[in-house]
């Protein structure tokens, strides 16, 4: 079912890859094929693979159960939180409270996984600024005017 | 004696105390990275070329430190195959089946030494290997046009979808996947701006390292906290580590052969490491006249995928040199390093960059006594890395892929990019369709195509002429061979089950 689901979405995808192609214009120049040429093979060849990913599916795939699930989304939350933080709100703090909570998913120790947030965070950024010389800015910039 | 006056410039560079540092660095390093479970070399490259680029090295010392790793990586493979039954990373698996087995009959120090030795003779062959083809390839090269480019781009994707996967349909939409992403961005020839959905972020296209690191180490992590994320521990009991010389003289035989094999399979492009130690260990099962003794701790089970991942690993790099067509997931890694230091393989690399590429070998010929020391009586040292737990490593491997992108392109738009390519990664891996298509298809895409618009320049529209010379004639047929002949060959290709 899955496969069926997932060949769907590519079908899909294919097609809009292959509309949006056709809409490229082919320059008046030397180039025989222009832009659009080889998106459109691809699209085919796309299209070819996830047809036969639909009439020929493999086995169902374990999917996580819904515990699993909410702690891979709380993961996915933490990385997101991560990505939006890292430049505002300067290295130490976000990696800290990051890793602490990627930390507690694996081993659910609560003083354990708050040093392994202020060890890591204090740690890398000691390593990357000063071993590697990265430019970070450890809090907050707006502290700093 | 055009080699020996290579080889020469190749150890003018080797032998300076920044590119041996960085070797040794390198090799420690990966090998490190290769003990880690689940943290292979094409991970650990991934997440280390962004911090090797903040450490404002050169063409030649970037590439050094890399392929250390990547060497490391794969010597390093074997210790939480054999000490855990937990393969370090993808090519270690077949280590799994007498390794573990042969650790438990309390012989862990003669496996691991016996394996490090393996991995030696494999991987310096290999590198002596790579020494004689290499030139020889890119000679042949020089006769590719971009209808032969064109073709090759075609056989990469073919046996990576053929020889290395299950199911052909997967691999070929993991490769469009790729190739469709790769497209995503202004074309280069017309300035048109193509599949960007008019988002400024991605007029520059998909940076391929900000893929690379999602698909690998992003992924990794959602793996991991799905698999709940076992504490490693040391299963089995280390003891003194003694060098069982009978052993080692009685496989020698098997070594070589499992170097040949792995060589060439490694050198296929895009079939890799992983074919090279499954077609070692499997060559030299069939070949054996006792087959029952293979998966209860047979030496030669130890032996021949050992030697043959590692040679399949140097053999991989000729295709990557040569031709800019990785032979593996890991050089499909270096080549975007070498793409980044605005380095472009193929046969000019040869004449124009010689320093870069001799050096190159000259340092891993140096480099696999360092991994030999490393692996073999300092192998306790890496046999501790183990015991780190994961619930440090994890978060520690999250951090530092984050602060690597961040350091390059200093944009947040890329790091919620890289984890949406670990969440496409982890479903992609549910799924069964392998990423390193997806990752080859980001690399490969933008050549590709050139190669096919320069063609038709060329031919003014003709398409025979992708098929008009006999090198391009002999690619299409090999690459189709190497689609469709797996199809017919699955009951020899299957592997055998992994217990645990």
């Amino acid at each position: 079912m899955s496969d069926r689901i997932f060949g769907l979405i590519l079908t899909a995808l294919a097609l809009a890859l292959f509309a949006s192609a056709t809409q490229l214009e082919s320059p008046f120049f030397a180039d025989p094929v222009g832009p659009k040429t080889f998106p459109i093979l691809i699209a085919g060849a796309a299209l070819l693979s996830a047809l036969v990913m639909i009439s020929i599916p493999d086995q169902e795939p374990s999917w996580p159960n819904f515990i699993t699930l909410k702690k891979l989304g709380l993961a996915l939350l933490v990385l997101v939180f991560y990505a939006l933080t890292l430049k505002p709100l300067g290295f130490l703090l976000p990696t800290a409270i990051a890793s602490a909570i990627l930390s507690y998913q694996i081993s659910p120790k609560l003083i354990g996984s708050a040093a392994t947030g202020v060890g890591l965070s204090a740690g890398l950024f000691f390593i990357f600024k000063f071993g590697l010389g990265l430019s970070l800015f450890p809090f907050p910039r707006v502290l700093f005017g | 004696m055009e080699i020996v006056d290579n080889l020469i410039l190749g150890f003018s560079v080797a032998l300076t105390i920044t590119t041996l540092s960085l070797a040794i660095a390198g090799c420690v390093l990966g090998t490190i990275i290769g003990a880690l479970p689940g943290l292979g070399p094409s991970n650990g490259v991934a997440i280390l070329i962004p911090l090797a680029f903040s450490l404002e090295l050169d063409a030649t010392q970037a590439l050094v430190l890399m392929t250390s790793v990547y060497y490391g990586a794969m010597y390093g493979g074997r210790i939480s195959s054999i000490l855990l039954n937990i393969p370090g990373d993808e090519p270690a698996m077949m280590t799994t089946l007498d390794g573990y087995p042969m650790a438990k009959k309390g012989r862990a120090g003669d496996a691991l030494v016996l394996s490090g030795v393996a991995s030696f003779v494999g991987a310096f062959l290999a590198t002596i290997g790579l020494m004689l083809l290499a030139p020889i390839l890119a000679r042949v090269a020089f006769y590719f046009g971009p209808a032969e480019y064109f073709a090759l781009y075609l056989l990469a994707f073919c046996t990576l979808g053929g020889i290395g996967a299950e199911n052909q349909a997967k691999s070929a939409i993991a490769v469009c996947l790729g190739l469709g992403i790769s497209m995503i961005g202004v074309d280069n020839s017309t300035g048109m701006t193509r599949f960007t959905g008019g988002n400024l972020h991605l007029y520059d296209g998909v940076d391929f390292l900000v893929a690379i690191v999602g698909l690998f180490a992003v992924t990794e992590i959602f793996v991991f906290i799905e698999s709940r994320g076992r504490d490693s521990a040391i299963g089995v009991n280390l003891g003194k580590i003694t060098i069982p010389f009978k052993d080692i003289f009685a496989t020698r035989w098997t070594m070589l052969r499992g170097t040949i094999v792995g060589f060439f399979a490694g050198v296929l492009p895009g079939a890799g490491a992983s074919l090279g130690s499954f077609l070692a260990y499997m060559s030299e099962k069939s070949l054996s006249k006792n087959q029952d003794s293979f998966g209860t701790g047979d030496v030669r089970g130890v032996a021949a995928p050992e030697a043959g991942n590692n040679a399949a690993a140097g053999g991989a790099l000729v295709p990557m040199l040569t031709l800019g067509v990785p032979g593996s997931g890991t050089t499909a890694v270096l080549l975007a390093l070498l793409m980044t230091l605005n380095i472009t393989p193929g046969p000019l690399l040869f004449n124009e960059r010689p320093e870069v590429v001799w050096g190159l070998i000259a340092t891993l010929l140096i480099a696999n006594f360092v991994l030999l020391i490393l692996n073999v009586p300092l192998v306790k040292l890496f046999t501790k890395i183990l015991q780190v737990p994961a619930s440090i490593l994890l978060p520690g491997v999250a951090m530092i892929s984050f602060v690597g992108i961040y350091s390059l392109s200093g944009s947040h738009f890329d790091l919620l990019l890289m984890t949406g390519f670990g969440v496409l990664g982890f479903i992609l891996r549910k799924l069964k369709i392998p990423a390193v298509p997806v990752i080859l298809g980001i690399l490969l895409g933008g050549h590709m195509e050139v190669s096919l618009r320069r063609a038709m320049v060329l031919s003014n529209g003709d398409w025979t002429y992708l098929f008009d010379s006999y090198i391009s004639i002999g690619l299409w047929i090999a690459a189709f061979i190497g689609f469709v002949a797996p199809i017919f060959l699955r009951s020899y290709l299957k592997k055998p089950e992994f217990p645990g």
